[in-house]
Protein backbone atom coordinates (compact mmCIF):
# COMPACT_ATOMS: atom_id res chain seq x y z
CA UNK A 1 0.00 0.00 0.00
CA UNK A 2 2.76 2.42 0.92
CA UNK A 3 4.54 1.45 -2.28
CA UNK A 4 1.36 2.15 -4.18
CA UNK A 5 0.88 5.59 -2.62
CA UNK A 6 4.51 6.38 -3.30
CA UNK A 7 3.88 5.74 -6.95
CA UNK A 8 0.70 7.80 -6.97
CA UNK A 9 2.78 10.78 -5.89
CA UNK A 10 5.37 10.11 -8.58
CA UNK A 11 2.65 9.71 -11.18
CA UNK A 12 1.09 13.03 -10.18
CA UNK A 13 4.44 14.71 -10.60
CA UNK A 14 5.04 13.25 -14.07
CA UNK A 15 1.46 13.92 -15.01
CA UNK A 16 1.96 17.58 -14.11
CA UNK A 17 4.71 17.94 -16.70
CA UNK A 18 2.71 16.19 -19.39
CA UNK A 19 -0.47 18.08 -18.59
CA UNK A 20 1.17 21.52 -18.61
CA UNK A 21 2.73 20.86 -21.99
CA UNK A 22 -0.34 19.16 -23.44
CA UNK A 23 -2.48 22.23 -22.68
CA UNK A 24 -0.43 24.32 -25.10
CA UNK A 25 -0.87 21.80 -27.91
CA UNK A 26 -4.56 21.64 -27.23
CA UNK A 27 -5.20 25.38 -27.08
CA UNK A 28 -3.42 26.11 -30.33
CA UNK A 29 -5.12 23.19 -32.03
CA UNK A 30 -8.54 24.23 -30.88
CA UNK A 31 -8.37 27.73 -32.31
CA UNK A 32 -6.21 27.27 -35.41
CA UNK A 33 -6.55 23.53 -36.21
CA UNK A 34 -2.81 23.44 -36.10
CA UNK A 35 -0.45 21.01 -34.41
CA UNK A 36 2.24 23.29 -33.07
CA UNK A 37 5.21 20.94 -33.28
CA UNK A 38 7.54 23.61 -31.90
CA UNK A 39 5.89 23.24 -28.54
CA UNK A 40 8.17 20.58 -27.04
CA UNK A 41 11.14 22.78 -27.81
CA UNK A 42 9.41 25.77 -26.31
CA UNK A 43 9.18 23.70 -23.13
CA UNK A 44 12.94 23.09 -23.39
CA UNK A 45 13.67 26.76 -24.08
CA UNK A 46 11.41 27.71 -21.18
CA UNK A 47 13.45 25.50 -18.86
CA UNK A 48 16.66 27.18 -20.03
CA UNK A 49 15.12 30.63 -19.69
CA UNK A 50 14.12 29.61 -16.16
CA UNK A 51 17.68 28.56 -15.48
CA UNK A 52 18.95 31.92 -16.75
CA UNK A 53 16.41 33.89 -14.74
CA UNK A 54 17.10 31.90 -11.55
CA UNK A 55 20.85 32.36 -11.94
CA UNK A 56 20.44 36.09 -12.58
CA UNK A 57 18.12 36.50 -9.60
CA UNK A 58 20.53 34.66 -7.32
CA UNK A 59 23.41 36.86 -8.51
CA UNK A 60 21.33 39.99 -8.08
CA UNK A 61 20.23 39.09 -4.58
CA UNK A 62 23.80 38.21 -3.63
CA UNK A 63 25.11 41.50 -5.07
CA UNK A 64 22.55 43.47 -3.11
CA UNK A 65 23.37 41.55 0.01
CA UNK A 66 19.71 40.65 0.58
CA UNK A 67 18.58 37.39 1.99
CA UNK A 68 15.30 36.39 0.43
CA UNK A 69 13.60 33.07 1.07
CA UNK A 70 14.19 30.49 -1.66
CA UNK A 71 10.53 29.94 -2.42
CA UNK A 72 10.12 33.63 -3.21
CA UNK A 73 12.95 33.43 -5.73
CA UNK A 74 11.39 30.31 -7.18
CA UNK A 75 8.01 31.93 -7.63
CA UNK A 76 9.65 35.02 -9.14
CA UNK A 77 11.64 32.79 -11.48
CA UNK A 78 8.50 31.03 -12.64
CA UNK A 79 6.58 34.25 -13.25
CA UNK A 80 9.40 36.06 -15.06
CA UNK A 81 10.25 33.03 -17.18
CA UNK A 82 6.64 32.46 -18.11
CA UNK A 83 6.50 36.02 -19.33
CA UNK A 84 9.71 35.81 -21.37
CA UNK A 85 8.75 32.46 -22.87
CA UNK A 86 5.33 33.79 -23.80
CA UNK A 87 7.12 36.36 -25.97
CA UNK A 88 8.91 33.48 -27.69
CA UNK A 89 5.51 31.93 -28.37
CA UNK A 90 4.28 35.20 -29.87
CA UNK A 91 7.36 35.33 -32.07
CA UNK A 92 6.85 31.76 -33.28
CA UNK A 93 3.25 32.55 -34.22
CA UNK A 94 4.22 35.77 -35.96
CA UNK A 95 7.20 34.47 -37.91
CA UNK A 96 6.35 30.82 -38.37
CA UNK A 97 2.62 30.38 -38.52
CA UNK A 98 0.87 33.61 -39.43
CA UNK A 99 2.27 33.72 -42.97
CA UNK A 100 0.95 30.17 -43.43
CA UNK A 101 -2.50 30.66 -41.96
CA UNK A 102 -4.26 29.77 -45.17
CA UNK A 103 -1.55 27.40 -46.45
CA UNK A 104 -2.06 23.62 -46.28
CA UNK A 105 -1.87 22.37 -42.70
CA UNK A 106 1.09 20.13 -43.56
CA UNK A 107 3.23 23.17 -44.44
CA UNK A 108 2.45 24.71 -41.11
CA UNK A 109 3.30 21.45 -39.34
CA UNK A 110 6.75 21.16 -40.91
CA UNK A 111 7.38 24.83 -40.18
CA UNK A 112 6.85 23.99 -36.53
CA UNK A 113 9.27 21.08 -36.74
CA UNK A 114 11.89 23.30 -38.35
CA UNK A 115 11.58 26.05 -35.76
CA UNK A 116 11.95 23.31 -33.14
CA UNK A 117 15.19 22.13 -34.70
CA UNK A 118 16.40 25.73 -34.84
CA UNK A 119 15.70 26.13 -31.13
CA UNK A 120 17.51 22.88 -30.26
CA UNK A 121 20.61 23.60 -32.29
CA UNK A 122 20.51 27.31 -31.53
CA UNK A 123 20.75 26.32 -27.89
CA UNK A 124 23.61 23.94 -28.66
CA UNK A 125 25.48 26.62 -30.65
CA UNK A 126 24.96 29.20 -27.93
CA UNK A 127 25.68 27.15 -24.82
CA UNK A 128 27.86 24.39 -26.22
CA UNK A 129 27.74 20.80 -25.08
CA UNK A 130 28.21 21.60 -21.40
CA UNK A 131 25.41 20.23 -19.27
CA UNK A 132 23.87 23.07 -17.32
CA UNK A 133 22.23 22.32 -14.08
CA UNK A 134 19.20 24.06 -12.60
CA UNK A 135 20.16 26.02 -9.46
CA UNK A 136 18.60 24.68 -6.30
CA UNK A 137 16.37 27.49 -5.10
CA UNK A 138 14.70 25.58 -2.31
CA UNK A 139 16.17 22.89 -0.12
CA UNK A 140 14.60 19.49 -0.35
CA UNK A 141 12.69 18.52 2.75
CA UNK A 142 11.29 15.04 3.04
CA UNK A 143 8.09 14.35 4.92
CA UNK A 144 6.56 11.04 5.69
CA UNK A 145 3.07 9.85 6.41
CA UNK A 146 3.28 6.33 7.71
CA UNK A 147 5.86 4.82 5.41
CA UNK A 148 5.02 7.02 2.40
CA UNK A 149 7.70 9.59 1.71
CA UNK A 150 7.25 12.77 -0.24
CA UNK A 151 9.28 15.90 -0.68
CA UNK A 152 8.28 19.55 -0.54
CA UNK A 153 9.38 19.82 -4.17
CA UNK A 154 6.96 17.19 -5.38
CA UNK A 155 4.11 18.87 -3.58
CA UNK A 156 5.15 22.24 -4.96
CA UNK A 157 5.26 20.85 -8.50
CA UNK A 158 1.81 19.29 -8.35
CA UNK A 159 0.22 22.27 -6.58
CA UNK A 160 1.66 24.84 -9.00
CA UNK A 161 0.58 22.74 -11.99
CA UNK A 162 -2.94 22.42 -10.63
CA UNK A 163 -3.16 26.14 -9.82
CA UNK A 164 -2.08 27.05 -13.34
CA UNK A 165 -4.70 24.72 -14.80
CA UNK A 166 -7.46 26.17 -12.64
CA UNK A 167 -6.29 29.66 -13.58
CA UNK A 168 -6.37 28.77 -17.27
CA UNK A 169 -9.83 27.33 -16.94
CA UNK A 170 -11.11 30.50 -15.24
CA UNK A 171 -9.48 32.66 -17.88
CA UNK A 172 -11.07 30.74 -20.73
CA UNK A 173 -14.50 30.61 -19.13
CA UNK A 174 -14.69 34.08 -17.60
CA UNK A 175 -12.61 36.61 -19.51
CA UNK A 176 -13.55 38.25 -22.79
CA UNK A 177 -10.33 36.97 -24.37
CA UNK A 178 -11.22 33.49 -23.25
CA UNK A 179 -14.65 33.95 -24.76
CA UNK A 180 -13.05 34.99 -28.03
CA UNK A 181 -10.85 31.87 -27.91
CA UNK A 182 -13.88 29.67 -27.41
CA UNK A 183 -15.61 31.38 -30.30
CA UNK A 184 -12.55 30.92 -32.46
CA UNK A 185 -12.47 27.24 -31.64
CA UNK A 186 -15.98 26.95 -33.04
CA UNK A 187 -15.82 29.04 -36.19
CA UNK A 188 -12.75 31.08 -36.79
CA UNK A 189 -13.34 32.81 -40.16
CA UNK A 190 -16.36 34.57 -38.67
CA UNK A 191 -14.60 35.90 -35.57
CA UNK A 192 -13.38 39.12 -37.28
CA UNK A 193 -17.04 39.99 -37.94
CA UNK A 194 -17.35 40.38 -34.17
CA UNK A 195 -14.74 43.13 -34.28
CA UNK A 196 -12.17 40.71 -32.86
CA UNK A 197 -8.78 40.58 -34.53
CA UNK A 198 -7.42 37.09 -35.20
CA UNK A 199 -3.99 38.68 -34.92
CA UNK A 200 -4.73 39.42 -31.30
CA UNK A 201 -6.25 36.09 -30.24
CA UNK A 202 -3.83 33.81 -32.10
CA UNK A 203 -0.66 35.28 -30.51
CA UNK A 204 -2.39 35.40 -27.14
CA UNK A 205 -3.07 31.69 -27.38
CA UNK A 206 0.53 30.94 -28.28
CA UNK A 207 1.67 33.18 -25.43
CA UNK A 208 -0.42 31.34 -22.85
CA UNK A 209 0.54 27.90 -24.13
CA UNK A 210 4.23 28.84 -24.10
CA UNK A 211 4.01 30.34 -20.62
CA UNK A 212 2.51 27.09 -19.32
CA UNK A 213 5.25 25.10 -21.06
CA UNK A 214 7.86 27.33 -19.40
CA UNK A 215 6.30 26.69 -16.00
CA UNK A 216 6.44 22.99 -16.84
CA UNK A 217 10.10 23.37 -17.80
CA UNK A 218 11.04 25.00 -14.52
CA UNK A 219 9.11 22.46 -12.47
CA UNK A 220 10.86 19.76 -14.46
CA UNK A 221 14.18 21.45 -13.71
CA UNK A 222 13.38 21.32 -10.00
CA UNK A 223 12.88 17.57 -10.19
CA UNK A 224 15.56 16.74 -12.77
CA UNK A 225 18.10 19.56 -12.61
CA UNK A 226 20.39 18.60 -15.50
CA UNK A 227 19.05 20.28 -18.63
CA UNK A 228 19.62 19.13 -22.19
CA UNK A 229 18.80 20.87 -25.49
CA UNK A 230 16.94 17.76 -26.63
CA UNK A 231 14.89 17.25 -23.49
CA UNK A 232 11.81 18.71 -25.19
CA UNK A 233 11.60 16.11 -27.92
CA UNK A 234 10.41 13.04 -26.05
CA UNK A 235 8.44 15.00 -23.46
CA UNK A 236 6.92 17.05 -26.26
CA UNK A 237 5.82 13.99 -28.22
CA UNK A 238 4.40 12.30 -25.17
CA UNK A 239 2.49 15.43 -24.21
CA UNK A 240 1.22 15.63 -27.76
CA UNK A 241 -0.07 12.10 -27.28
CA UNK A 242 -1.82 13.35 -24.14
CA UNK A 243 -3.39 16.23 -26.05
CA UNK A 244 -4.77 13.83 -28.67
CA UNK A 245 -5.84 11.30 -26.06
CA UNK A 246 -7.71 14.03 -24.19
CA UNK A 247 -9.65 14.86 -27.32
CA UNK A 248 -8.34 17.31 -29.87
CA UNK A 249 -8.89 20.83 -28.63
CA UNK A 250 -10.24 19.85 -25.23
CA UNK A 251 -8.48 21.69 -22.40
CA UNK A 252 -9.91 19.52 -19.65
CA UNK A 253 -9.15 16.41 -21.67
CA UNK A 254 -5.53 17.44 -22.20
CA UNK A 255 -5.01 17.99 -18.49
CA UNK A 256 -6.62 14.72 -17.48
CA UNK A 257 -4.84 12.74 -20.19
CA UNK A 258 -1.55 14.27 -19.09
CA UNK A 259 -2.07 12.88 -15.62
CA UNK A 260 -3.31 9.58 -17.00
CA UNK A 261 -0.10 9.25 -19.01
CA UNK A 262 1.88 9.87 -15.86
CA UNK A 263 -0.05 7.13 -14.09
CA UNK A 264 0.24 4.60 -16.88
CA UNK A 265 3.98 5.14 -17.18
CA UNK A 266 4.70 4.97 -13.47
CA UNK A 267 2.45 2.00 -12.83
CA UNK A 268 3.89 0.10 -15.74
CA UNK A 269 7.25 0.24 -13.98
CA UNK A 270 5.63 -1.13 -10.84
CA UNK A 271 5.03 -4.36 -12.73
CA UNK A 272 7.62 -4.48 -15.50
CA UNK A 273 11.30 -3.65 -15.71
CA UNK A 274 11.83 0.04 -16.41
CA UNK A 275 13.25 -0.59 -19.89
CA UNK A 276 9.80 -1.89 -20.81
CA UNK A 277 8.07 1.26 -19.60
CA UNK A 278 7.34 3.17 -22.79
CA UNK A 279 6.85 0.07 -24.87
CA UNK A 280 4.06 -1.12 -22.64
CA UNK A 281 2.65 2.27 -21.62
CA UNK A 282 2.22 3.44 -25.19
CA UNK A 283 0.81 0.13 -26.32
CA UNK A 284 -1.87 0.62 -23.69
CA UNK A 285 -2.57 4.12 -25.01
CA UNK A 286 -2.72 2.82 -28.55
CA UNK A 287 -5.31 0.35 -27.37
CA UNK A 288 -7.34 3.11 -25.68
CA UNK A 289 -7.29 5.14 -28.87
CA UNK A 290 -8.55 2.17 -30.86
CA UNK A 291 -11.66 2.20 -28.74
CA UNK A 292 -11.93 5.97 -28.44
CA UNK A 293 -10.49 7.36 -31.66
CA UNK A 294 -11.57 10.92 -30.78
CA UNK A 295 -9.98 10.72 -27.34
CA UNK A 296 -11.85 11.30 -24.12
CA UNK A 297 -13.52 14.63 -24.82
CA UNK A 298 -13.18 14.93 -28.59
CA UNK A 299 -15.80 17.27 -29.95
CA UNK A 300 -17.87 16.22 -32.90
CA UNK A 301 -17.65 19.83 -34.02
CA UNK A 302 -14.23 20.97 -35.10
CA UNK A 303 -13.26 24.46 -36.11
CA UNK A 304 -14.84 25.76 -39.26
CA UNK A 305 -12.03 26.83 -41.55
CA UNK A 306 -13.87 28.20 -44.55
CA UNK A 307 -16.17 31.09 -45.19
CA UNK B 1 -23.51 58.50 -50.60
CA UNK B 2 -22.64 56.29 -47.64
CA UNK B 3 -21.21 53.29 -49.46
CA UNK B 4 -19.85 53.22 -52.98
CA UNK B 5 -18.58 50.05 -54.64
CA UNK B 6 -16.85 50.44 -57.97
CA UNK B 7 -15.42 47.92 -60.37
CA UNK B 8 -15.24 45.14 -57.79
CA UNK B 9 -13.55 41.97 -59.02
CA UNK B 10 -13.06 39.06 -56.63
CA UNK B 11 -11.42 35.71 -57.34
CA UNK B 12 -11.27 32.52 -55.35
CA UNK B 13 -8.14 30.53 -56.27
CA UNK B 14 -7.86 32.01 -59.78
CA UNK B 15 -11.59 31.62 -60.46
CA UNK B 16 -13.38 34.93 -60.84
CA UNK B 17 -16.58 35.19 -58.86
CA UNK B 18 -17.24 38.91 -59.42
CA UNK B 19 -16.55 40.71 -62.69
CA UNK B 20 -16.66 44.42 -61.97
CA UNK B 21 -19.59 45.01 -59.66
CA UNK B 22 -20.57 48.64 -59.01
CA UNK B 23 -23.35 50.11 -56.90
CA UNK B 24 -23.93 52.64 -54.18
CA UNK B 25 -26.13 53.19 -51.16
CA UNK B 26 -27.24 56.31 -49.33
CA UNK B 27 -27.40 56.57 -45.57
CA UNK B 28 -30.66 55.24 -44.16
CA UNK B 29 -31.68 53.31 -47.26
CA UNK B 30 -32.79 49.70 -47.53
CA UNK B 31 -31.26 48.20 -50.66
CA UNK B 32 -31.33 44.62 -51.87
CA UNK B 33 -29.25 42.59 -54.27
CA UNK B 34 -31.11 39.66 -55.76
CA UNK B 35 -29.69 36.83 -57.80
CA UNK B 36 -29.61 33.08 -58.28
CA UNK B 37 -27.34 30.52 -56.62
CA UNK B 38 -23.70 31.27 -57.23
CA UNK B 39 -24.37 34.69 -58.74
CA UNK B 40 -21.94 36.34 -56.34
CA UNK B 41 -24.21 37.83 -53.68
CA UNK B 42 -22.34 36.52 -50.65
CA UNK B 43 -19.01 37.31 -52.28
CA UNK B 44 -20.08 40.94 -52.68
CA UNK B 45 -20.87 41.24 -48.97
CA UNK B 46 -17.66 39.46 -47.99
CA UNK B 47 -15.65 41.88 -50.08
CA UNK B 48 -17.25 44.85 -48.29
CA UNK B 49 -16.45 43.23 -44.93
CA UNK B 50 -12.92 42.56 -46.25
CA UNK B 51 -13.21 38.83 -45.59
CA UNK B 52 -12.10 38.19 -49.16
CA UNK B 53 -9.58 40.37 -50.95
CA UNK B 54 -10.68 42.50 -53.89
CA UNK B 55 -8.63 42.33 -57.06
CA UNK B 56 -6.63 45.42 -58.04
CA UNK B 57 -8.55 48.35 -59.42
CA UNK B 58 -11.57 48.13 -57.15
CA UNK B 59 -12.88 51.18 -55.34
CA UNK B 60 -14.66 50.66 -52.05
CA UNK B 61 -15.55 53.76 -50.09
CA UNK B 62 -17.60 54.10 -46.91
CA UNK B 63 -18.34 57.54 -45.45
CA UNK B 64 -15.21 58.97 -46.98
CA UNK B 65 -12.94 56.10 -45.88
CA UNK B 66 -11.14 53.75 -48.23
CA UNK B 67 -12.46 50.37 -47.11
CA UNK B 68 -9.48 48.62 -48.67
CA UNK B 69 -7.26 50.15 -46.00
CA UNK B 70 -9.17 48.40 -43.20
CA UNK B 71 -8.68 44.94 -41.71
CA UNK B 72 -11.91 42.93 -41.39
CA UNK B 73 -12.23 43.45 -37.64
CA UNK B 74 -11.72 47.21 -38.09
CA UNK B 75 -14.45 47.42 -40.74
CA UNK B 76 -16.73 46.31 -37.94
CA UNK B 77 -15.26 48.04 -34.92
CA UNK B 78 -14.15 51.35 -36.47
CA UNK B 79 -16.60 51.88 -39.33
CA UNK B 80 -19.64 50.20 -37.78
CA UNK B 81 -20.47 47.93 -40.73
CA UNK B 82 -21.97 44.77 -39.28
CA UNK B 83 -22.48 41.57 -41.24
CA UNK B 84 -24.98 38.77 -40.70
CA UNK B 85 -23.28 35.95 -42.58
CA UNK B 86 -24.92 33.34 -44.74
CA UNK B 87 -26.09 30.43 -42.61
CA UNK B 88 -25.96 32.60 -39.44
CA UNK B 89 -22.71 31.12 -38.18
CA UNK B 90 -23.49 31.56 -34.50
CA UNK B 91 -21.00 30.37 -31.92
CA UNK B 92 -22.94 27.32 -30.86
CA UNK B 93 -20.65 26.62 -27.90
CA UNK B 94 -21.39 30.04 -26.39
CA UNK B 95 -24.60 31.08 -24.67
CA UNK B 96 -26.98 33.59 -26.24
CA UNK B 97 -25.70 36.29 -23.91
CA UNK B 98 -22.06 35.42 -24.63
CA UNK B 99 -22.69 35.65 -28.37
CA UNK B 100 -24.02 39.17 -27.82
CA UNK B 101 -21.19 40.10 -25.45
CA UNK B 102 -18.50 38.83 -27.77
CA UNK B 103 -19.86 41.17 -30.42
CA UNK B 104 -18.92 44.10 -28.18
CA UNK B 105 -15.31 42.91 -27.80
CA UNK B 106 -13.77 46.01 -29.37
CA UNK B 107 -16.25 48.52 -28.01
CA UNK B 108 -15.25 50.91 -25.23
CA UNK B 109 -18.61 52.55 -24.56
CA UNK B 110 -20.31 50.72 -21.69
CA UNK B 111 -23.28 53.09 -21.83
CA UNK B 112 -23.81 52.45 -25.52
CA UNK B 113 -23.40 48.70 -25.07
CA UNK B 114 -26.03 48.68 -22.36
CA UNK B 115 -28.43 50.71 -24.48
CA UNK B 116 -27.90 48.48 -27.52
CA UNK B 117 -28.32 45.32 -25.46
CA UNK B 118 -31.66 46.62 -24.19
CA UNK B 119 -32.64 47.51 -27.73
CA UNK B 120 -31.85 44.00 -28.96
CA UNK B 121 -33.91 42.47 -26.18
CA UNK B 122 -36.80 44.82 -26.88
CA UNK B 123 -36.79 43.90 -30.57
CA UNK B 124 -36.30 40.18 -29.84
CA UNK B 125 -37.77 39.44 -26.38
CA UNK B 126 -37.26 35.75 -27.10
CA UNK B 127 -33.49 36.23 -26.80
CA UNK B 128 -33.89 37.56 -23.29
CA UNK B 129 -35.83 34.47 -22.30
CA UNK B 130 -33.16 32.25 -23.82
CA UNK B 131 -30.10 34.21 -22.76
CA UNK B 132 -28.38 31.40 -20.83
CA UNK B 133 -29.03 28.75 -23.46
CA UNK B 134 -26.29 27.58 -25.82
CA UNK B 135 -26.76 29.13 -29.24
CA UNK B 136 -26.53 25.69 -30.86
CA UNK B 137 -29.74 24.64 -29.11
CA UNK B 138 -31.88 27.53 -30.39
CA UNK B 139 -34.59 26.99 -33.00
CA UNK B 140 -33.91 28.22 -36.52
CA UNK B 141 -35.96 31.36 -36.01
CA UNK B 142 -34.30 32.15 -32.71
CA UNK B 143 -30.92 31.60 -34.30
CA UNK B 144 -31.70 34.18 -36.96
CA UNK B 145 -32.79 36.62 -34.24
CA UNK B 146 -29.52 36.09 -32.46
CA UNK B 147 -27.53 36.50 -35.67
CA UNK B 148 -29.18 39.87 -36.28
CA UNK B 149 -28.93 40.87 -32.62
CA UNK B 150 -25.27 39.95 -32.55
CA UNK B 151 -24.57 42.02 -35.66
CA UNK B 152 -26.45 44.94 -34.11
CA UNK B 153 -24.21 44.75 -31.04
CA UNK B 154 -21.03 45.07 -33.10
CA UNK B 155 -22.15 48.40 -34.48
CA UNK B 156 -24.99 49.71 -36.58
CA UNK B 157 -24.17 52.37 -39.09
CA UNK B 158 -24.78 49.79 -41.80
CA UNK B 159 -25.91 46.18 -41.63
CA UNK B 160 -25.12 43.64 -44.35
CA UNK B 161 -27.55 40.73 -44.34
CA UNK B 162 -26.90 37.51 -46.24
CA UNK B 163 -30.18 35.67 -46.87
CA UNK B 164 -31.87 36.26 -43.52
CA UNK B 165 -35.00 34.49 -44.78
CA UNK B 166 -33.20 31.19 -45.35
CA UNK B 167 -34.89 28.31 -43.59
CA UNK B 168 -37.59 30.42 -41.94
CA UNK B 169 -41.31 29.67 -42.00
CA UNK B 170 -43.36 32.39 -43.80
CA UNK B 171 -44.69 33.90 -40.59
CA UNK B 172 -41.25 34.01 -38.99
CA UNK B 173 -39.89 35.57 -42.18
CA UNK B 174 -42.39 38.41 -41.97
CA UNK B 175 -41.67 39.15 -38.34
CA UNK B 176 -37.93 39.06 -39.06
CA UNK B 177 -38.37 41.66 -41.78
CA UNK B 178 -40.52 43.76 -39.44
CA UNK B 179 -37.66 43.69 -36.94
CA UNK B 180 -35.20 44.73 -39.64
CA UNK B 181 -37.48 47.66 -40.57
CA UNK B 182 -37.41 48.74 -36.93
CA UNK B 183 -33.61 48.61 -36.89
CA UNK B 184 -33.57 50.64 -40.10
CA UNK B 185 -35.91 53.26 -38.58
CA UNK B 186 -33.34 53.75 -35.79
CA UNK B 187 -30.90 54.87 -38.47
CA UNK B 188 -29.14 51.75 -39.70
CA UNK B 189 -28.61 51.47 -43.44
CA UNK B 190 -29.45 47.99 -44.68
CA UNK B 191 -27.92 46.09 -47.56
CA UNK B 192 -29.67 42.79 -48.04
CA UNK B 193 -28.91 39.96 -50.43
CA UNK B 194 -31.62 37.43 -51.12
CA UNK B 195 -32.65 34.61 -53.39
CA UNK B 196 -36.21 35.24 -52.31
CA UNK B 197 -36.63 38.16 -54.73
CA UNK B 198 -40.27 38.93 -54.07
CA UNK B 199 -39.75 39.23 -50.33
CA UNK B 200 -36.59 41.30 -50.74
CA UNK B 201 -38.16 43.72 -53.19
CA UNK B 202 -41.21 44.23 -50.98
CA UNK B 203 -38.89 45.11 -48.12
CA UNK B 204 -36.30 47.25 -49.89
CA UNK B 205 -36.69 50.61 -51.58
CA UNK B 206 -34.24 49.83 -54.37
CA UNK B 207 -32.66 46.75 -55.80
CA UNK B 208 -29.91 45.41 -57.99
CA UNK B 209 -29.97 42.17 -59.94
CA UNK B 210 -26.73 40.21 -60.05
CA UNK B 211 -26.02 37.47 -62.59
CA UNK B 212 -22.76 35.57 -62.96
CA UNK B 213 -20.80 38.15 -61.02
CA UNK B 214 -22.22 41.20 -62.85
CA UNK B 215 -24.94 43.69 -61.97
CA UNK B 216 -27.33 43.40 -64.89
CA UNK B 217 -30.24 45.53 -63.75
CA UNK B 218 -31.07 48.13 -61.16
CA UNK B 219 -34.04 50.22 -60.17
CA UNK B 220 -36.68 50.98 -57.60
CA UNK B 221 -38.30 47.94 -56.07
CA UNK B 222 -41.52 48.75 -57.83
CA UNK B 223 -39.85 48.96 -61.21
CA UNK B 224 -38.06 45.67 -60.66
CA UNK B 225 -41.19 43.91 -59.44
CA UNK B 226 -42.88 44.91 -62.70
CA UNK B 227 -39.93 44.23 -64.96
CA UNK B 228 -40.79 41.37 -67.34
CA UNK B 229 -37.26 39.92 -67.20
CA UNK B 230 -37.23 39.94 -63.42
CA UNK B 231 -40.71 38.49 -63.32
CA UNK B 232 -39.69 35.66 -65.58
CA UNK B 233 -36.37 34.85 -63.95
CA UNK B 234 -36.96 35.55 -60.25
CA UNK B 235 -40.63 35.89 -59.47
CA UNK B 236 -41.90 32.72 -61.06
CA UNK B 237 -43.52 34.23 -64.17
N1 LIG C 1 -14.83 29.96 -50.45
C1 LIG C 1 -14.94 29.80 -51.80
N2 LIG C 1 -13.95 29.18 -52.49
C2 LIG C 1 -14.04 29.03 -53.82
N3 LIG C 1 -15.06 29.47 -54.56
C3 LIG C 1 -16.08 30.09 -53.94
C4 LIG C 1 -16.06 30.29 -52.52
N4 LIG C 1 -17.19 30.94 -52.17
C5 LIG C 1 -17.87 31.14 -53.31
N5 LIG C 1 -17.20 30.64 -54.37
C6 LIG C 1 -17.66 30.68 -55.78
O1 LIG C 1 -17.92 32.02 -56.13
C7 LIG C 1 -19.11 32.15 -56.87
C8 LIG C 1 -20.08 33.10 -56.19
O2 LIG C 1 -20.48 32.54 -54.94
P1 LIG C 1 -21.35 33.27 -53.87
O3 LIG C 1 -21.30 32.48 -52.63
O4 LIG C 1 -20.96 34.69 -53.79
O5 LIG C 1 -22.78 33.16 -54.53
P2 LIG C 1 -24.20 33.54 -53.94
O6 LIG C 1 -24.82 34.47 -54.91
O7 LIG C 1 -24.09 33.99 -52.55
O8 LIG C 1 -24.96 32.15 -54.02
P3 LIG C 1 -26.02 31.49 -53.01
O9 LIG C 1 -27.33 32.13 -53.28
O10 LIG C 1 -26.02 30.06 -53.39
O11 LIG C 1 -25.55 31.73 -51.62
C9 LIG C 1 -19.66 30.73 -57.02
O12 LIG C 1 -19.28 30.26 -58.29
C10 LIG C 1 -18.98 29.96 -55.94
O13 LIG C 1 -18.76 28.62 -56.33
MG1 LIG D 1 -24.66 33.23 -50.78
Amino acid sequence: MAFFMQNVINALQWGSFYALIALGYSMVYSILMLFNFTHGDIFMTGAYIGLGVATALLALVAALGWSLPGWLLLVATIIISMFITSLLGVLVERVGYRPLRSAPRASAAITGLMIGIILEYGNLALLGTQRLSFPELIQTTTYSVGSVYFTNKKIFIVVVALLLMVGLHQFIQKSRWGMAMRAMSYDFPIVPLMGVSLNLIAPLTFAIGSALAAAGGILYGMAYPVLDPFMGILLGWKSFVAAILGGRGSILGAALAGFLLGFIEIFTTMVFPSTFRDLIAYSIILLILTFRPYGFFGQAHSTQLRL
Amino acid sequence: MQLRVENLHVSYDQIRALHGVSFSIDAGEIVCIIGANGAGKSTTLRAISRLVPADKGAGLRFEGHDLLAFAPDKVVSVLGISHVPEGRRLFGNLSVLENLQLATFARRDPQGIKRDMERVFSIFPRLLERRTQYAATLSGGEQQMLAVGRAYMTGHRMMLLDEPSMGLAPLMMLSMFEALKEINRDGTTILLVEQNARLALKFAQRGYVIENGRIVLEGSSEALLNDPEVKKAYLGG
